[in-house]
């Protein structure tokens, strides 16, 4: 059982979460939002802990003083102009992490039977789709970066083999999900990162930003499934705030330029222009 | 109340204060709110410490801590970097204060 006041404290982070947001959405209130929202974290990160007894400790304080200062150098010494593909490569390790503990999962819930159908989908859904926002991302940072073309790249057969990944990763996600284990998460995690690099690679330069959201609120979709996996209210609300804000604005930036989203992403394919 | 139905209460309800907190963001504010709503979901940071400070093998440990690194990386990084942004955009007020004037911005 969680202790009452831990859970109170992913209670207070979440009412947080939804006031950074909001925060977030106004010029004057913007930069108090996105520091109540840091705020937020810290205090949902070190309740953690308390959560219940938690072994190897020092590594894990490590890790996330590791990932701290590669985080916070890596944010402070980027040049303005690299701003949007540094967002990308964020949002892209936050997928991976949410694709990880994913595996890691359902590696625990191996050998598990019917009652625990619903948390295995969930995991086979977060290995699947941070396996894309990861990939997704990397690519965009390689566009943005320069480090490939930022035409769109389409070769044929690219949407059939798109498909075929797409199919694949549902039905071993079914069979996961019946019979969870640590090959098939990692076969879900594979698909998925093979779905994420041809997803992007279609989209011209222009609209990379509109994928980049896109994949955002993939990402914020995958943490709401882990919470769940993982029996985490905060994740869950977490996750679901940016699934959902995520995808509204990816559809207000896809409107502000004329497009809709869906013609950002498959435009390419049909053989109409997305100038890079 | 079947916990299931619980978890999707929590879901749904989560889906549209998701939806109507941002529905009114200005077009210049939407990179600042990618990058923020980026930086949020970097919270599975503590879904990877769980796992870490729970795992019963050493390589469950090792997938744990390099969730955890990535995470730590999403969630710091996202904060700092959407906080340098919203710098970049109320540093040209402070500097050069009243030559907007609020009436005109009203009129406009």
């Amino acid at each position: 059982m969680i202790p009452v006041w831990v859970q109170a404290a992913y209670l207070f982070a979440a009412v947080c979460f939804i006031l950074a947001l909001k925060g977030l959405s106004s010029p004057k209130t913007a930069r108090r939002g996105n520091l109540l929202g840091a705020a937020a974290a810290v205090v949902a990160t070190a309740a953690v802990f308390f959560e219940r007894p938690l072994g190897n400790i020092v590594p894990i304080l490590a890790a996330v003083g590791v990932g701290t200062v590669l985080g916070a150098v890596g944010a402070r010494r980027v040049q303005m102009t690299q701003m949007p593909q540094l967002v990308a490569l964020f949002n892209g390790v936050g997928g991976a992490a949410a694709a990880i503990v994913a595996v890691v999962e359902l590696h625990g819930l191996s050998g598990t039977h019917s009652s625990a159908v619903v948390t295995a989908a969930a995991a086979a859904f977060t290995a699947v789709v941070g396996g894309v926002s990861f990939a997704g991302s990397v690519v965009t940072f390689a566009k943005l970066q320069g480090l490939m073309t930022t035409r769109p790249v389409v070769f044929p057969g690219l949407p059939v083999l798109f498909g075929a990944a797409v199919l694949a990763a549902v039905a071993i996600a079914v069979m996961t999900a019946a019979g969870p284990g640590l090959l098939p998460g990692t076969i879900l995690a594979a698909l998925g990162l093979l779905a994420g690099v041809l997803l992007v690679l279609p989209v011209g330069g222009a609209d990379v930003p509109i994928v980049i959201s896109l994949l955002n609120a993939f990402t914020g979709l995958t943490v709401a499934a882990g919470g769940y996996v993982l029996g985490n209210v905060l994740l869950l609300i977490a996750g679901t705030l940016v699934g959902a804000s995520g995808t509204l604005l990816t559809v207000m930036m896809a409107r502000g330029m004329g497009r809709s989203v869906l013609n950002t992403l498959f435009g390419a394919l049909k053989g109409g222009s997305t100038l890079g | 109340m079947d916990e299931a139905i619980i978890w999707l209460t929590i879901l749904a309800l989560s889906i549209f204060v998701g939806i109507e907190v941002i529905s009114k963001v200005s077009s210049t504010l939407h990179t600042p709110l990618m990058s923020g709503t980026n930086a949020i979901h970097g919270i599975i940071l503590i879904g990877a410490i769980f796992v870490a400070g729970t795992a019963d093998s050493a390589p469950v440990l090792v997938m744990g801590l390099a969730a955890t690194v990535l995470a730590a990386v999403n969630l710091v990084g996202g904060f700092v970097v959407t906080d340098r942004m919203l710098k970049m955009f109320s540093a040209p007020n402070k500097k050069t204060p009243g030559k907007a004037p609020a009436k005109k911005d009203g009129a406009a």
